[in-house]
């Protein structure tokens, strides 16, 4: 499904991945943990193709997509979340899905006819709304959802891209207990579908939803397997998994 | 009922029943004002279209009111009489040198890109200013102007004052429109955050530069009409403090709403008519008249008129 292989990236002196290969197969959920400024947010950059990498390819569905722009890999089927939550704020909640609609459903060069208006994206708009829990909210102005609302908001953007894979870059974050079994939930349900690589510091979530996990520290990754496994590599546990919660 | 489409219709209406009633009162002289104040009103209309709606904040754009009115000029003194011809010149070389200097300017963003769009103005204006056979600084008067196949329709003892009210009405109703559509929701995605917008799959560049090509060629086309109106053209129409005074419309009317534009080029063009002709300083009432405007009133006049609930965004 997403094949990457030996990404190289550094900023100056600092390398901040080191030959990075992973994969993630087609229903499976890849979780990547490591420690603050680990390089998982670069990665997940190089990915969806905002940062370029030095070297190593990008491939979705046996398809490079290394050269490709951040637009492109989105048309082709790399959808992604923010950690720093990213909406369009003085959008509606249901525009802000819709707009993410109107790019896979017909031209967008059209000038006259009100979008707003056009049934046929706010249905499948307010459907995913609907899927993620915020169904009841499509009226809002985006500025105003919480914070934990906004993170579903921007999950609901991704969805509506109708990705082959999905990127999501600390989804948990900041968000409170309830909130987060939520959405563990949902994601869930959603890795039956949709192969997702999943960055995430909430261990309650990586054990729940995770397939293959990889550690990453300094930019390089230095233990992988099932998350039991993981939990049992003595290497792991000195990099990441004690000095957490675990 | 939309609030800001009845005060838009209402304007609309006045500016149509005017030719009818200043006369009544003895007040022709009026007509003149009426169209200086629409054709500012064209060109901030086309100016809110990227600023407003797209975020791009030019100060350049009225050098494509310029470089449309030496388009329609030249293509008079080289004998082209059609209305329709020298509005097609008009949008050639206006699109032409909109798409060329708008796929440059937006590389950048922001303050570089007011500052790529100011020097691109500049070069226009200095282009103009030494067009030697068409009067260069001085400007040019000219003898023979536009037919619409051989009527005068399309001149000041004509129609011309409708013409420019129908144009007005077009670029007013046609840029909000355009802000409403699937094209614009695009454009006021990137405004609202482009990497947003570009990581739903749009490849923003491309919706900014058309929206910047279609702002430049409402803005020619409002040069066309000034020649028509003034029967003379001087590069200062293009010069960047003219910009200035259609971002300052743009802003004092309110950014990216119905009828923001259209208010504050009307509210620049007859307060500084109202000033000066009361006061010799007027210039010292009007800039802190501007100042509490922006302070107070921070969605500009159409706030004013509008309230926040029925909003024409
Ligand atoms: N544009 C940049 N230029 C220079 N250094 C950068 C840049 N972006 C990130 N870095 C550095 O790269 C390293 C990895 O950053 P990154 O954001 O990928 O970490 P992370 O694993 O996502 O951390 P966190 O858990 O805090 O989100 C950090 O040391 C960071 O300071
Ligand atoms: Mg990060």
């Amino acid at each position: 499904m997403l094949e990457i292989e030996n990404l190289h990236k550094s900023f100056g002196a600092l390398t901040v991945s080191h030959d990075i290969s992973l994969s993630v197969g087609a229903g499976q959920c890849h979780a990547v943990i490591g420690p603050n400024g680990a390089g998982k947010t670069t990665l997940i950059h190089q990915i969806s193709g905002v940062l370029r990498q030095d070297k190593g390819r990008v491939a979705l569905d046996g398809k490079d997509v290394s050269a490709l722009s951040v637009w492109e890999r989105v048309q082709a089927g790399l959808g992604r979340t923010f950690q720093i939550t990213s909406v369009l704020p003085s959008f509606s909640v249901l525009e802000n899905v819709a707009t993410a609609v109107q790019a896979k459903n017909g031209s967008s060069l059209r000038f006259l006819a009100a979008a707003a208006r056009e049934a046929a994206l706010n249905d499948i708009a307010q459907d995913i709304l609907t899927r993620v829990g915020l169904g009841a909210r499509s009226g809002q102005q985006a500025a105003d959802l919480s914070h934990g609302e906004l993170r579903l908001l921007e999950l609901a953007i991704a969805l509506a891209g109708e990705p082959k894979c999905l990127l999501l870059d600390e989804p948990m974050a900041g968000l409170g207990r309830t909130e987060s079994v939520a959405l563990i939930d949902l994601l869930r349900t959603l890795r039956e579908e949709l192969p997702m690589l999943l960055v995430e510091h909430d261990m309650d979530a990586v054990f729940q939803l995770a397939d293959d996990l990889s550690v990453l520290v300094d930019g390089q990754i230095v233990a992988r397997g099932t998350p039991d496994e993981v939990r049992q590599n003595p290497k792991a546990r000195a990099a990441y998994l004690g000095e957490g919660s675990g | 009922m939309d609030r800001s489409l009845v005060i838009g219709a209402l304007i609309f209406a006045c500016l149509l029943a005017m030719p009818v009633l200043l006369p009544l009162v003895g007040a022709e002289y009026l007509t003149g004002l009426l169209i200086k104040a629409m054709l500012l009103a064209i060109a901030a209309i086309s100016l809110d279209l990227i600023i407003g709606h797209g975020g791009m904040v030019s100060l350049g754009h009225a050098a494509f009111i310029g470089v449309g009115a030496y388009a329609a000029a030249i293509g008079l003194e080289s004998g082209i009489e059609n209305i329709l011809v020298l509005l097609l010149l008009t949008l050639v070389v206006t699109g032409g040198i909109a798409l060329i200097t708008g796929a440059l300017a937006l590389r950048t963003t922001g303050v570089y890109f007011l500052m790529i769009t100011l020097a691109f103005g500049q070069m226009i204006y200095f282009t103009l200013t030494s067009l030697a056979a068409y009067g260069g600084d001085d400007g040019l008067t000219l003898w023979s102007l536009a037919t619409f196949f051989g009527s005068d329709i399309v001149q000041n003892r004509g129609g011309l004052y409708f013409v420019i009210l129908a144009v007005l009405f077009l670029s007013w109703f046609g840029v909000y429109r355009i802000s409403q559509s699937r094209f614009g929701r695009v454009l006021r995605a990137a405004r609202d955050n482009p990497q947003r917008a570009e990581v739903m799959g749009y490849p923003i560049a491309r919706y900014q530069l058309i929206a910047y090509v279609i702002a430049a060629l409402i803005a020619g086309i409002s040069g066309l009409l000034l020649v028509q109106h003034a029967e003379f053209v001087s590069p200062s129409i293009a010069a960047w403090q003219r910009s200035g005074d259609l971002i300052v419309a743009v802003v004092l009317g309110g950014l990216g709403t119905r009828n923001g534009a259209l208010l504050g080029a009307f509210f620049i063009v007859i307060v500084e008519e109202l000033l000066s002709s009361v006061i010799h300083e007027w210039r010292l009432i009007y800039g802190p008249l501007l100042v509490l405007l922006v302070l107070y009133a921070k969605g500009g006049l159409n706030d004013l008129l509008t309230p926040a609930a029925q909003k024409g965004r």
